[in-house]
């Protein structure tokens, strides 16, 4: 396929860009590397700034400060036109007077390219519609539009592919099928693409680095196991999955561990996943993490006694117990239905434990609800 | 299969009657507001036909001579020549001077502009009498003696506010992601504009150039202060109707309405056919 920017490849950069309107900051002082030929999520609740992020990559937007290199090419103030970039819009933005087959050439015309058609009916091939290509817009399902539109951008073999909620419109279903396919696609055609969305378990199923966003800034990058194992910080913490946080004090050091004090029990947590400014700190334990026994059970590694169950929700494959610990704080735990005991009963003593790696420790300053009750819906 | 007959049982006809009443509702109100609607139509249609010496107000009997010689009267084709001449002109300027404002207007935040808004909306509301009184005084200040450009130069400034509202509708029912994904797709701003603004937005420009036309074709009141010695059709036909009208006008009246009919149906039908295929 011809290419005629090829002269601009290379990692996404962007550095220290800022993106200011009358009253606030959408995006604030952002510094991002983006891999070439990576797949790139930009994760964050609605009003997060990831979308305009993106609109400034595409060329939509202007930064107020800061720049952006693909390569070693300053895009910061190229049009949208003379961008190495394509975008699949949020609702696909087909042209509904032309046919789709226009549609996916329309890059390629502009470009003055030859042999448009067989570009087409490559195109076509790779997102499996080759029999639609005399339809109108209109004329297509969501999810036919969405493949075309995805074709539409990616024929022109861009540097960068920006996705924005590509998946937004469709049903959960299609929604799950779409998400394999687009990897897979990524995969086949070897661009970066860059995903905006809002939706976790899409982030972490698609991308390879996810940069969770929040109030301009990007509050933690990283794998999706690396963010949801190891967050920095309550609200990275509570948007991933979900998190037991208990209010603690480090009181002493030992090896690579420091020892926690929580209400009275000692507990251990890896220095290394500890992002504690002072001894204050927020202890963290993943619901799943969790193990729960009778009270005079004896299991090695962290122990929490004294708990009691408030709650019991048996959903087949686990079981999610809401457990009080003598402090008054409830604490969730999934527990696999795997080891053929029977579920434990509401008002059961029960003492829970976990493996010490599997903790994380939080800055106890920060608001421990941080991130859980965030609008996603967009 | 076989059929078993059941006696239905028949309810009372006043019953039955209010049952068909309550279903046929709407129907029933359409034929009436058609048949008002298109009494006058039908009249004029009709009356074309009519072999009239003179006045054309009681039937004498069927022709077609006014058909065959649309022209026969005496200053009809002058005067429609006329009016068609002013209603093209004054059609194009507005439509493009509307349709630029409306762009403007749709498209761009600029100081001032909600304040065009609603001074475009005034000429439509000023009462026709007075703007055509004022164009008039306003012309002779000038020295501009009424006549064919003065008409013209009337007629462009009384549709562009039709031109405006109509084009500006259809703008802001585009999407305006749909020019940003031309953008992103290396279209530049002219082509964008080519290849997907104004394909999207000239089914608007249409529809406000018929519209423009037809106000110019018709309007009275403005033409009669500023025309001058010029005749247009409707002036024609106010002025014949003192010592009896043609039949004549009737046929270019019944032409203007089968025209007007022609192109709204075409134009149903190629947007039927677009949006089936």
């Amino acid at each position: 396929m011809a290419d005629a920017s090829t002269s601009s490849r290379g990692d996404l950069k962007l550095t220290r860009i800022t993106k200011s309107y009358s009253d606030f900051n959408a995006v604030d002082d952002l510094s991002l590397t983006i891999k070439e030929g990576s797949f790139f999520a930009l994760l964050g609740p609605s009003g997060c700034g990831k979308t305009t992020t993106l609109r400034m990559i595409a060329g939509l937007e202007e930064p107020t400060a800061g720049s952006i290199h693909i390569g070693t090419t300053d895009i910061t103030t190229m049009k949208p036109y003379q961008r190495p970039v394509n975008t699949v819009f949020q609702n696909y933005a087909l042209f509904p007077h032309l046919s789709i087959y226009e549609n996916i050439a329309f890059g390629l015309r502009r470009r003055g390219i030859k042999d448009v058609k067989s570009a087409v009916d490559k195109a076509l091939d790779l997102v499996e519609l080759p029999h639609l290509a005399d339809r109108k817009p209109n004329q297509l399902s969501g999810g036919q539009q969405q493949r075309i539109a995805l074709a539409r951008a990616i024929i022109n073999r861009p540097a960068l592919l920006l996705l924005d909620e590509p998946l937004g419109a469709l049903d959960l279903k299609l929604r799950r099928q779409m998400q394999i396919e687009l990897k897979w696609i990524q995969k086949e055609v070897g661009l970066t693409f860059v995903h905006v969305t809002h939706d976790q378990e899409e982030a972490m199923t698609m991308a390879d680095t996810v940069a969770l966003m929040h109030d301009g800034k990007i509050e933690q990058m990283g794998s999706p196991a690396d963010l949801y194992d190891n967050p920095k910080s309550v609200f990275v913490a509570n948007f991933l999955g979900q998190s037991n946080l208990i209010d603690g004090k480090i009181v002493d050091s030992d090896g690579d561990n420091f020892v926690v004090d929580l209400f009275g029990q000692k507990v251990s947590v890896l220095k290394s996943r500890s992002s504690a400014k002072d001894a204050s700190v927020l202890f963290g334990i993943r619901p799943e993490k969790l193990r729960i026994q009778p009270s005079d059970a004896d299991k090695p590694g962290n122990v929490l006694t004294g708990g009691r169950i408030v709650d019991v929700s048996y959903i087949g494959v686990s079981t999610q117990y809401q457990v009080e610990m003598p402090w008054g704080q409830e604490i969730m735990v999934f527990e696999q239905n795997d080891d053929g005991i029977p579920p434990l009963a509401k008002g059961d003593g029960v003492r829970l434990s976990w493996e010490p790696i599997f903790s994380f420790a939080l800055d106890g300053h920060e608001d421990a609800t941080a991130g859980s009750e965030v609008e996603v819906s967009e | 299969m076989s059929t078993v007959e059941v006696p239905v049982p028949t309810l009372p006809f006043g019953k039955r009657f209010t049952r068909w009443f309550g279903r046929n509702t709407i129907r029933i109100y359409a034929v009436v507001g058609f048949t008002y609607l298109f009494i006058p139509v039908l009249y004029t249609f009709a009356f074309s036909f009519n072999d009239s010496a003179k006045s054309n107000l009681t039937w004498v009997g069927f022709t077609f001579k006014n058909w065959q010689n649309p022209c026969g009267a005496p200053e009809v084709c002058d005067a429609l020549g006329n009016s068609i001449r002013i209603g093209l002109i004054a059609t194009t300027v507005a439509t493009i001077l509307g349709t630029m404002i409306a762009f403007a207007l749709g498209r761009h935040r600029f100081r001032g502009r909600s304040a065009t808004n609603t001074l475009i909306f005034l000429p439509m509301a000023t009462p026709e009498v007075v703007l055509g009184a004022s164009l008039l005084a306003m012309f002779l200040n000038f020295g501009i003696n009424p006549g064919f450009w003065p008409t013209v130069i009337a007629h462009i400034m009384f549709c562009i506010s039709f031109v405006v509202v109509t084009v500006k509708a259809r703008i802001a029912s585009l999407d305006p992601r749909l020019e940003q994904a031309a953008m992103d797709l290396y279209a530049n701003e002219r082509e964008t504009f080519r290849r997907i603004t104004l394909p999207l937005v000239a089914p608007g420009i249409a529809g406000a150039a018929l519209l423009a036309f037809s106000l110019s074709f018709d309007d009275f009141i403005i033409t009669n202060f500023n025309s001058g010695t010029i005749n247009t059709f409707p002036k024609f036909v106010y002025v014949s109707a003192g010592r009896g009208i043609p039949a004549q006008a009737n046929v270019v009246g019944s032409s203007m309405f089968f025209l007007a009919l022609f192109i709204v149906l075409t134009g149903e039908l190629i947007g039927r056919k677009r949006r089936k295929r």
